[in-house]
């Protein structure tokens, strides 16, 4: 239980942080913003990691599902954070 | 390697997003925050494929190479223009990563993905809900974007009241495998219900709206992270699943903002019965809308002193920012100052335009913002309107019985000239006609965006050698 109260601080700790962080965006950064968090929320690989390497011998589905969830996991990062940088490197080209 | 050093690296990672996510809204410091959060994401897969919880590496090898090559793929390969259908999908990407790990949770009977005890069973329900409802309406999202679907509002009358049972009949469902009562059966019916409901909740909201519902799609998506992280107690995917999440409800409230919609008018007042008093187009238009040609407006362009471009989406379909980007130069060789003036929801994504133009190498300064450009069109000679509607509609200022009223405008109307360059009259997303079009000052210049503004520098082009003789 007390680690669960911890986990729960966590959380709403980090929605406040979360709201403060985005205040006051100029909307030049809308889209690479939102594009970049997008790209944060892939994190859930880390969980896809875990189920797809766990070897559960039980059941190949836990296999199966673990690696369906990396490859769409990977997707969200590597494509979220690419992309991001492509964006973000045409607006400093030019200043 | 231990637990305990596993989380500081989880800890380490976390600081790295929070890091990131703060240098991605300053202007000087994106590209460092975009790499910062990166760095973050690197830190914690490696700190977790050490784990020694992991047993074997054939399936994460296989999954990890798919999702590589059609990352980059797609990043590399997508067009600016597509930027908006590229973050619906790959936040519906992340939605059904999130769902597929809670259901292998579900599946697992022991290990460090098994879910157990009444917190696990809720957070799995709660995981496959909204991940699922984050997959399937990234997915409609998607389809509206990329012109599968048609943009406007689909949908049945009572189509809110079948998503609120469904919802009752999802949340119940959760409730039942909380209290340990449900089996697999149970499982694959929340699925099927979420699934469904992604589609109907997204399906009725028309495309104008589509901003906003990006910003919420993706906001879902981190709460979905977060939700997984609660089943296996793992406090990266807590903290970095509620940062998104919360950062994503903030940019849809300034989306909102900008579009002077309620959020709950998004969600669901799309389809909502209107009474009759739709504004009759032939009536707006009889008689007074002047169409003109590109040397008309070239000649009137070779006096002004001071031009603002306005552009919209149809800019983006196009595929005109680099025509214009030669448009802006030509006029600035002849001492004329451009401007850009960029609506806060002009095109189908937050900032979209200024992605564009930015691809066009237009100079940062130059794009001004609604708030910056309002106060100076009473001293323009010309705005050139491309592929922009409603932002520019007159009704949001003066008709109050419009749906459009009170939404903030560019008030280009006040400008000496007015050329919209626009392939017809046929109305913008919000479906109302523009009386802008028949203002005595506007002149329309039907044909496809490029191309016009492409014959428009051509005929200055012409012009400029007369002058400088």
């Amino acid at each position: 239980m007390d680690i669960l109260i911890m986990q729960i601080s966590l959380f709403v700790l980090a929605v406040i942080l979360g709201i403060e962080l985005i205040t006051k965006v100029p909307a030049t950064l809308h889209t690479p913003l939102m594009s970049g968090s997008n790209a944060i929320s892939g994190i859930t690989l880390v969980g896809a990691l875990l189920a797809a390497g766990s070897g559960d011998a039980n059941s190949l589905w836990v296999s199966t599902l673990g690696m369906v969830a990396v490859a769409l996991a990977t997707i969200n990062v590597v494509g979220g954070f690419l992309v991001t940088n492509r964006m973000l490197q045409m607006f400093s080209r030019r200043r | 390697m231990s637990l305990s050093f596993v989380n500081l690296f989880y800890l380490l990672s976390a600081v790295l997003f929070i890091g990131g996510i703060k240098s991605l809204t300053h202007p000087r410091t994106a590209v460092r925050g975009n790499l910062m959060a990166a760095v973050g994401m690197l830190v914690a897969v490696v700190v977790t494929l050490l784990d020694q919880s992991i047993l074997s590496y054939a399936w994460i090898l296989a999954g990890a190479l798919i999702g590589s090559v059609v990352g980059v793929l797609m990043a590399t390969r997508i067009q600016m223009t597509a930027m908006p259908q590229m973050v619906a999908l790959l936040n519906g990407f992340g939605g059904g990563a999130s769902l597929a790990v809670a259901v292998a949770s579900f599946l697992a009977i022991n290990g460090p993905v098994a879910a157990s005890g009444v917190i696990g069973m809720l957070a799995v329900g709660l995981t496959v809900l909204i991940g699922a409802i984050t997959l399937t309406g990234s997915a409609v999202a998607f389809g509206k974007l990329q012109e599968l679907l048609p943009g406007r509002a689909i949908g049945f009358k009572g189509i809110t009241l079948f998503n609120g049972v469904m919802m009752v009949v999802a949340l119940s469902i959760i409730a039942a495998l909380t209290a340990g009562q449900g089996g697999t059966g149970l499982l694959l019916l929340l699925i099927t219900i979420a699934l469904v409901l992604g589609v109907t909740l997204v399906i009725p909201i028309g495309g104008a709206d589509m901003p906003v519902v990006i910003a919420l799609l993706n906001s879902y998506s981190g709460i979905a992270a977060a939700a997984a992280g609660f089943i296996m107690g793992n406090t990266v995917l807590i903290v970095s699943g509620a940062l998104v999440g919360a950062s994503g409800i903030i940019l849809t409230r300034i989306m909102c903002v900008a579009m002077n919609r309620s959020l709950t008018g998004v969600l669901f007042g799309s389809i909502s019965e209107e009474g009759g008093e739709q504004m009759d187009a032939d009536e707006v238009y009889a008689g007074k809308v002047k169409s003109s040609s590109p040397e008309e407006i070239s000649m009137l362009l070779e006096t002004a002193q001071r031009v603002v471009i306005v552009p919209g989406f149809g800019l983006a379909m196009a595929q005109a920012q680099h025509a214009v980007r030669d448009l802006a130069d030509t006029l600035e060789r002849r001492g004329t100052e451009v401007i850009y003036g960029l609506h806060p929801v002009a095109g189908r994504m937050p900032g979209h335009m200024n992605v564009l133009l930015a691809e066009a190498e237009v100079d940062y300064d130059k794009m001004q913002t609604m708030e910056q450009v309002n106060p100076h069109f009473a001293q323009t000679d010309v705005v050139i309107v491309i592929g922009a509607n409603d932002v520019t509609n007159p009704m949001a200022r003066e008709d109050k019985g419009s749906p459009i009223y009170g939404m903030p405008i560019l008030n280009v109307d006040q400008a000496r000239t007015v050329v919209v360059v626009k392939r017809s009259l046929s109305p913008g997303f919000a479906g109302l006609p523009n009386p802008l079009f028949a203002n005595s000052n506007t002149l329309m210049l039907f044909g496809d965006g490029k191309q016009m503004v492409l014959e428009l520098a051509g005929a200055l082009n012409e012009a400029t050698p007369r002058q400088a003789a």
